[in-house]
């Protein structure tokens, strides 16, 4: 019933990478609904599976060596999934788009800006090279960037300036989802502010629906309206920002928010999560966090809890949901 | 702006290598044993004569004045006279150097379009037919020797089967087999280079982009990635353009065709100075003037190169 309502649902899906002989389960059944018109963090500790999830949103997963066990995504009446790749081509950039960690890496230094983005506007939108011309600078004010930048070359570009530019070509065809992954990680701070407002203003001018990806909670509650917890390749926890910060119920969402540095705590030792993500080839049949949990009983080595929805639209996957202890 | 002086930096550059170059192949004639004067007059010739002769020619001259009259007219663009004939050298290499610079184009011409598109090809598809037959052929070309290549090709095309020219140069038909011959074995590097280039263009972060923009595989292989690609290609092609004059020199040999290679060649045998000076400048020239056409493309093709 919640597919209906939301722009992008992706339903128990499981990825395996193999190496060599060896296949490991890196995604093991990942719940996640996107509205339109919301913001939704993704937050996990690298390795937990964010990356893989996008990707295969967007349709890139390398396969071979990555193989889908089971899973959906829906999105406009759809299962991308299923979909033959010259159909799910006309959906990237078109309907979803990306914006990449490193802008510096991912625009091609070759092409000018303006080519980068006009070729895609001709190949989506059937848009004239004059036209396109236009709607390109329109999209580079929109972002805070001169038009000038149309025809200079990605190296003539600060940082800051690049990931705009990168976030001008992701809303070019007016998509409906944005997926960025860590857009921030490789700014400096002043910088990173900017882009969070830039993408809010445009979450709010367009209607879009956007998976932020991040291994910083406190960035993800900067900007997101919803957010999900992901560790070891599964969705721990589910909430709306507020609802999450009031009340987190999984063990590790309420670790990660311990380890935010806070001003107020300045001279204390930095809080952290002893121990670290397990291999995925190690994960047994239990809760990938249980060996790290400071309250895992015998139950969660045995099976893998199942999401329990609370009031307030807030899903969790934990057998101890909302049991408070001392953190040391 | 930046180009302008970007292309008078390389301009000085070359000026500067000629000159060197020039001076170092002027010290190491007169250095190596043989005087031309004997050459000229016979091993048996008396002294007096051999004296007179080194007076015509100016050898008796000391080193340096040699020298300073050496460069006072190469900046003029004068060569002197060949000792043996006592032709102009800078006449004698412009009638040979166009036979030399058809064979070299052609070689190169050759081997690109050999050579491009069956390097993309297997980069593209790495690991395939396509893949191993390319590998092959290079590993073939960089094995033989391009003068034994144009001995073969003769004895087969043209004595076994004749359907080209034996020797000689006045048809295209006389080309085809020296093309093929030089241009083999740089065919075999240019691939090497052109797959190794398209490998790591398309293994780069902007190849994610281009896919998740939703463009076709082959906008992303053919458009993002050879552009990209085709720069360090730029750079080797006019380093294998450069070599194969050197080339070309030999093939001439083998082929009987009365291009600069017989001229120096028999300059050198004769121990005629001005030829042997006039055309190591002259070859030292035009290798950094095709460098420095090679630096003014790539860095049209890649605009990053101007600021560095």
């Amino acid at each position: 019933m919640e597919r209906m309502a939301s722009l992008l649902s992706i339903e128990d899906l499981r990825v395996a990478f193999s190496l060599g002989k060896k296949e490991t389960t890196v995604l093991r059944g990942i719940n996640l609904s996107i509205l339109g018109n919301e913001i939704h963090g993704l937050v996990g500790e690298s390795g937990s599976g964010k990356t893989v999830t996008s990707t295969c949103i967007i349709g890139l997963l390398p396969i071979p060596p990555a193989r889908i066990l089971s899973g959906h995504i829906y999105f406009d009446g759809k299962d991308l999934l299923s979909l033959p790749e010259e159909q799910m081509r006309t959906y990237r950039g078109r309907k979803i788009a990306m914006i990449f960690q490193e802008p510096a890496k991912y625009l091609n230094p070759a092409f000018k800006i303006g080519e980068q983005i006009i070729e895609m506007l001709m190949l989506h939108m059937g848009m004239k090279k004059r036209s396109a011309y236009e709607r390109v600078v329109e999209l580079l004010r929109l972002v805070g960037l001169d038009e000038k930048v149309i025809d200079s070359y990605p190296h003539e570009l600060s940082g800051g300036m690049k990931q705009r530019a990168m976030i001008a070509m992701a809303i070019s065809c007016d998509p409906d989802l944005i997926i960025a992954d860590e857009p921030t990680t490789a700014l400096d701070v002043t910088l990173q502010v900017q882009i969070l407002a830039l993408l809010k203003k445009l979450k709010d001018m367009r209607k879009l629906g956007v998976l932020f990806i991040s291994h910083d909670l406190y960035l993800v509650s900067e900007i997101a309206d919803r957010v999900s917890v992901i560790y070891a390749g599964r969705i721990v926890e589910s909430a709306t920002k507020e609802e999450l910060f009031r009340n987190p119920l999984h063990p590790y969402t309420r670790l990660l928010m311990h380890s935010i540095p806070d001003a107020k705590k300045k001279g204390s030792k930095l809080a952290t999560i002893p121990g670290q993500v397990p291999d995925a080839a190690e994960i047994g049949n239990g809760c990938a966090f249980a060996n790290r949990c400071p309250i895992a009983k015998e139950d969660c080595f045995n099976d893998i809890p199942s999401y329990v929805a609370y009031e307030n639209a807030h899903t969790v996957a934990c057998y101890y949901a909302g049991k408070i202890w001392q953190i040391l | 702006m930046d180009l302008i002086r970007f292309i008078a930096r390389r301009f000085l550059r070359l000026i500067l290598s000629a000159f060197i170059i020039a001076t170092i192949v002027f010290f190491v004639i007169r250095v190596i044993p043989g005087d031309p004067a004997l050459i000229i007059a016979g091993i048996d010739a008396n002294p007096a004569d051999v004296q007179a002769i080194r007076t015509r020619l100016g050898t008796d001259r000391p080193i340096l004045v040699q020298y300073g009259d050496f460069i006072w007219h190469m900046v003029r663009f004068d060569f002197g006279n060949s000792m043996i004939s006592g032709e102009p050298v800078l006449k004698l290499i412009l009638e040979r150097f166009p036979l030399t610079l058809k064979l070299a184009i052609f070689g190169i011409a050759f081997s690109i379009v050999v050579a491009l598109p069956l390097g993309v090809l297997s980069a593209v598809k790495r690991w395939s037919a396509w893949d191993y037959f390319g590998l092959v052929l290079s590993q073939l070309g960089m094995a033989i020797p391009s003068f034994w290549l144009g001995i073969i090709l003769l004895l087969i095309f043209a004595i076994k089967i004749p359907i080209f020219p034996l020797f000689g140069s006045e048809t295209f038909a006389h080309y085809i087999l020296p093309i093929v011959s030089l241009g083999f074995g740089r065919a075999a590097i240019i691939l090497r280079h052109t797959r190794a280039s398209m490998v790591e263009e398309l293994s780069k972060e902007y190849i994610i982009t281009a896919r998740a923009k939703g463009l076709t595989e082959r906008m992303v292989k053919y458009k993002h990635a050879l552009k990209n690609a085709l720069l360090p290609i730029i750079t080797v092609t006019s380093i294998e353009l450069g070599y194969m004059l050197g080339g070309a020199i030999i093939i001439e040999q083998v082929f009987s065709m009365p291009g600069l290679g017989r001229l120096f060649l028999s300059g050198i045998y004769q121990r005629d100075f001005p030829i042997i000076q006039g055309g190591v400048v002259f070859v030292a020239i035009l290798f950094s003037f095709i460098n420095f056409i090679a630096d003014i493309l790539y860095s049209v093709a890649n605009p990053k190169i101007r600021l560095s």
